[in-house]
């Protein structure tokens, strides 16, 4: 092997085993420290200068104490459900909202495709925190769409969705819409023209083609976007810190909480891990799905 | 469809050019023993060859029969598993693809987008030790060889694909290598494109008097520029041979089959001597008389090769031929030039027989359902033994 | 295949598009906006730019922010560029299975985790945080962007080519400055302007991995937010989409008419 290749290897290699995999590895060692009024606020801590003695005193120190607090305290528990739930509903509704916007933009006229897409990738690019931000004016006790729904009659007293879960999923869908949108257009944009002919020519009229044949056959592109949207849904914090409300339990911002706020680094160490463990079961049906997907292409 | 023409012009041509037959000649290539394995996929099984300078020398063979992996060892992309590969002598094993005195010509032509064509010819010459100042006049030496000196200052995609296959052949053609790799050089131009430039690429060759090794999978082709094919399968080279020798005398039905058409029956051999061979093959039809290459043995199984050309059809039966045997006509496919019929012969064997259409359709002798007879002298087809050529 | 907007598709695409400008559009009006009441129009007025102009806090985060984008994405680039071509080219080495997982990890990771982890190891190496920590941290998960752009580049590229340049003589990492890197050039750009787009955006790992003297711009933009809708932010904001908005079209504008030239380029020289 050519000292080049090894160069080429190593230097990426080792910056991600230094910058992702030890710093994941301090959080799951952190994760089963205990908390201590010292610093770092945690023990114990690794101490090579008493040798052997003290790497066994290291690992005799560490316990699962902080998981089975966080089982027992009821906050943990709901924060989990309450994100593994606003996640799901905010993909579903993302779902209903961009299949149909995929499905114009794949049967729009050849000139207009170019267009449209660079329509969905632009807020790609701009700025996630504007982007959430800009709902906070339209969503405030005072903002514009209470003034217009006041203005059209059809409530009397202005809505509070503002700093509610509402408000949550309505930031969600926005910022995450265009993970939804791509991948299923690339689905129907495949999608032979001639097979909803065919379908008709046997007999389906179009609402049914479209179920038996288009729904089916873009399958995969649904299943994409849809964890496209649930994995950073799950683990989400600019959204509910921004559009969410106290009574707004998502698992991000009570990491944040009890890093920043309650100074608890073992507890939202241990959060951390189990967000992860949680995430790992959607990234691999995903991984499995892409698999499926590339293998179908052959 | 096969034109016989076609590789006899050329090999006429270069008629007094064998130095495969002097043994006192020293070959440019020689594989000793060459195994290559991909895994537990054995691509090249134990070969040995020679090829000499100055020769054009066609790899024929379907894909996947190692070919391309023989071509690719030569530049270097690839590594024998055993045996070793000599270029003038000399073990190529250690020496990297950029350090040979090989080119090669890439199937995709694989001309550099971001070049231009001058650029594309000059890229190599760059890398050698040729003095800048002489850099130059080589690449219009050799874009004048390839007629493009007016496209110069095209980039690649500015040019047709005609054009992009010279451009790619000038490339490769400018360091002056001792050996030039030709990998499916034609396979993308259309049929027309492709006879010129075949002729093209021989006048090239003679000009230049660079070893050619071309690699293909049209049988065509190959009998048309090479001067010796090498017929390829599973890794190991069936025969290795001139164009005539190789259509006229096939060394296994492998072979016979792979290039052109070619009616084959299965029957038992018995010797008539003077290398005349009787085959039975079916009951209550008259056996078949033919010349064996290799001797065989009485009683053996053995399979009789026949060209649909060298198979006279006629109305009424004929003496003056050794064989001769009746039939009906089954289906008849008219290619213009010549026709193609399909007898059936009473043992329910389909023969194809070729004729040339002389005469205008209208008039043509042979319709559907009419019984005529098969005839053929007894050097017109040869006696394949299984075991012959492997 | 001449094709027409039917009503349905029309109508969706009209409101969804609708959906994902008009909370932008409403921003970046009321940013001209002369009361300090967001939702109330007074007239127009440009004196929250002239403010921001003049905001020392907000132009020092700016400056860090773009110090810390630049040096991010350029280094990025080079390591993601380097793993990419490991990924495709580099055969099959050790720890390969590890290295794939690492490059694809942080693309799902949540922000919080990576934000964390990264902090937990600044603090155990005793590194300082500042403007250093932020650029490590922005360079470690934007190179695995950068390295789906090229590697998604470099995986469709004719390995010929490669194989032609050392053919001709060119050494394999001659063969790679001439040949490869001319040709995945696009990639490469893009996958820096991805990498420094990322840098820019980014809140949550700046917040976890920055000191004190090195607040960012989302940093500050979510400190004021959380105060609640403020015209200096409007202001702000539409300055970035602007800036953003100006170089995706542009940048779209330009590759679609580079695209028309080489057709129509190509068209020609197949009728020569």
């Amino acid at each position: 092997m050519n000292v080049r290749r090894l160069f080429l290897i190593f230097v990426p290699y080792l910056w991600l085993l230094a910058l992702f995999l030890v710093p994941f590895l301090i959080v799951l060692k952190i994760a089963l420290s205990d908390g201590a009024l010292a610093i770092p606020p945690y023990i114990p801590t690794l101490d090579f200068s008493n040798g052997w003695e003290g790497i066994k005193t290291f690992f005799a120190g560490l316990d699962m104490e902080n998981f089975i607090f966080l089982t027992e305290d009821e906050l943990y528990w709901r924060a989990y459900l309450s994100s593994l739930q606003i996640a799901a509903i905010s993909t579903a509704i993302t779902l209903l909202v961009g299949y149909p916007i995929a499905y114009g933009m794949a049967k729009a006229p050849d000139e207009w495709r170019p267009t449209l897409m660079m329509l969905v990738i632009l807020p790609f690019w701009t700025s996630f925190l504007i982007r959430v931000y800009s709902w906070m004016g339209i969503l405030s006790q005072e903002g514009f769409l209470n003034q217009f729904l006041l203005w059209t009659g059809i409530i009397n007293d202005p809505l509070t969705i503002l700093n509610t879960n509402t408000a949550v999923y309505i930031g969600i869908v926005y910022t995450y819409l265009p993970f939804m949108i791509l991948p299923i257009y690339a689905a129907i944009e495949k999608l032979d023209e001639s097979l909803l002919e065919a379908a008709e020519d046997l007999g389906c009229s179009r609402m049914q083609a479209f179920w038996l044949v288009t729904i089916p056959l873009s399958k995969s592109g649904i299943i994409a976007g849809c964890f496209l949207v649930f994995i950073p849904a799950l683990g989400e914090f600019v959204i509910p810190s921004v559009l969410g409300g106290s009574k707004t339990l998502m698992i991000g911002k009570v990491l944040w909480e009890e890093f920043f706020s309650n100074r608890d680094w073992p507890v939202a160490s241990a959060v951390a891990v189990i967000l992860l463990l949680i995430l790992v079961i959607p990234i691999i049906l995903f991984q499995r799905n892409e698999q499926k997907q590339r293998e179908s292409e052959g | 469809m096969f034109k016989h023409g076609d590789f006899m012009a050329h090999s006429s041509s270069t008629s007094t050019f064998a130095p495969w037959e002097d043994s006192e000649q020293k070959p440019l290539i020689q594989f000793k023993n060459v195994t290559k394995r991909f895994g537990s996929f054995t691509a090249i099984d134990n070969l040995n060859l020679d090829i000499f300078e100055q020769e054009f020398f066609a790899l024929l063979g379907p894909s996947g029969c190692g070919k391309t992996t023989l071509m690719r060892m030569l530049a270097g992309f690839e590594s024998a598993t055993e045996g070793t590969i000599l270029l003038d002598g000399q073990d190529m094993a250690p020496v990297p693809p950029n350090k040979r005195a090989v080119n090669m010509m890439f199937q995709s032509y694989a001309l550099f987008p971001h070049l231009t064509v001058a650029d594309n010819v000059a890229f190599g010459l760059k890398r050698s030790d040729m003095p800048k100042s002489e850099i130059e006049g080589r690449v219009d030496e050799m874009l004048r060889l390839v007629r493009l000196e007016k496209f110069a200052t095209r980039k690649p995609h500015q040019i047709s694909g005609g054009q992009r296959q010279r451009v790619a052949l000038a490339r490769s053609l400018a360091k002056a290598p001792k050996l030039l790799l030709l990998d499916e050089p034609l396979g993308a131009l259309d049929k027309k494109l492709r006879q010129d430039t075949q002729f093209e690429l021989m006048d090239i060759q003679e000009k230049t008097g660079t070893t050619f090794v071309i690699v293909t999978h049209d049988q065509e082709e190959a009998m048309t520029v090479a001067s010796r094919v090498a017929v390829m399968d599973e890794g190991r080279l069936v025969q290795v041979d001139t164009p005539a020798r190789i259509y006229e005398n096939p060394n296994s039905v492998y072979v016979a089959d792979f290039i052109g058409d070619v009616n084959i029956i299965e029957g038992n051999a018995s010797n008539k001597g003077d290398g005349l061979v009787e085959i039975n093959w079916a009951e209550g039809q008259p056996a078949i008389q033919g010349t064996a290459t290799n001797a065989v043995q009485d009683g053996t199984r053995v399979t009789f090769a026949i060209r649909p050309e060298k198979v006279s059809i006629t109305q009424e039966r004929v003496s003056d031929k050794a064989n001769c045997i009746e039939g009906k006509v089954l289906d008849i496919a008219y290619l213009g030039n010549i026709s193609t019929y399909h007898v059936e012969l009473p043992s329910g064997h389909v023969i194809k027989a070729q004729a040339a259409n002389n005469r205008r359709l209208a008039r043509r002798s042979f319709t559907w359902e009419d019984a005529v007879w098969l005839s053929f002298t007894d050097t017109a087809g040869i006696v394949l033994s299984d075991n012959a050529g492997g | 295949m001449t094709r027409r907007f039917s009503w349905f598709n029309a109508t969706s695409l009209t409101l969804g598009f609708t959906f994902l400008y008009l909370p932008m559009l409403i921003l970046i009006i009321y940013s001209f906006n002369a009361s300090k009441l967001v939702t109330v129009w007074a007239g127009f007025s440009t004196k929250w730019y002239g403010e921001l102009l003049h905001n020392e806090a907000f132009l020092d985060a700016a400056w860090v922010t773009l110090k810390v984008a630049v040096l991010s994405s350029t280094f990025a680039t080079v390591l993601g560029t380097m793993a990419a071509y490991v990924m495709v080219r580099g055969g099959r080495f050790r720890g390969r299975t590890l290295f794939s997982g690492m490059i694809y990890a942080p693309l799902v990771m949540p922000e919080v985790i990576t934000g964390l982890s990264l902090l937990l190891l600044f603090i155990a190496i005793g590194l300082d945080r500042g403007v250093v920590t932020i650029v490590l941290a922005h360079t470690t998960f934007s190179m695995c962007y950068v390295s789906v752009v090229v590697s998604s580049r470099l995986v469709t590229f004719d390995r010929s080519l490669e194989e032609a340049a050392l053919d001709l003589g060119c050494s394999p990492f001659d063969a790679f400055k001439s040949v490869t890197l001319p040709i995945i050039a696009p990639a490469v750009i893009s996958g820096w302007l991805l990498a420094f787009t990322l840098s820019l955006d980014d809140l949550v790992i700046a917040s976890f991995t920055s000191g004190p003297s090195s607040t960012t711009l989302p940093i500050k933009i979510f400190s004021a937010v959380r105060l609640g809708v403020s015209p200096e932010i409007n202001a702000l904001s539409t300055i970035m989409i602007a800036i953003v908005a100006i170089g995706v079209i542009t940048a779209s504008l330009v590759s679609k008419q580079a695209i028309a030239r080489r057709q129509n380029e190509e068209q020609k020289a197949l009728k020569q």
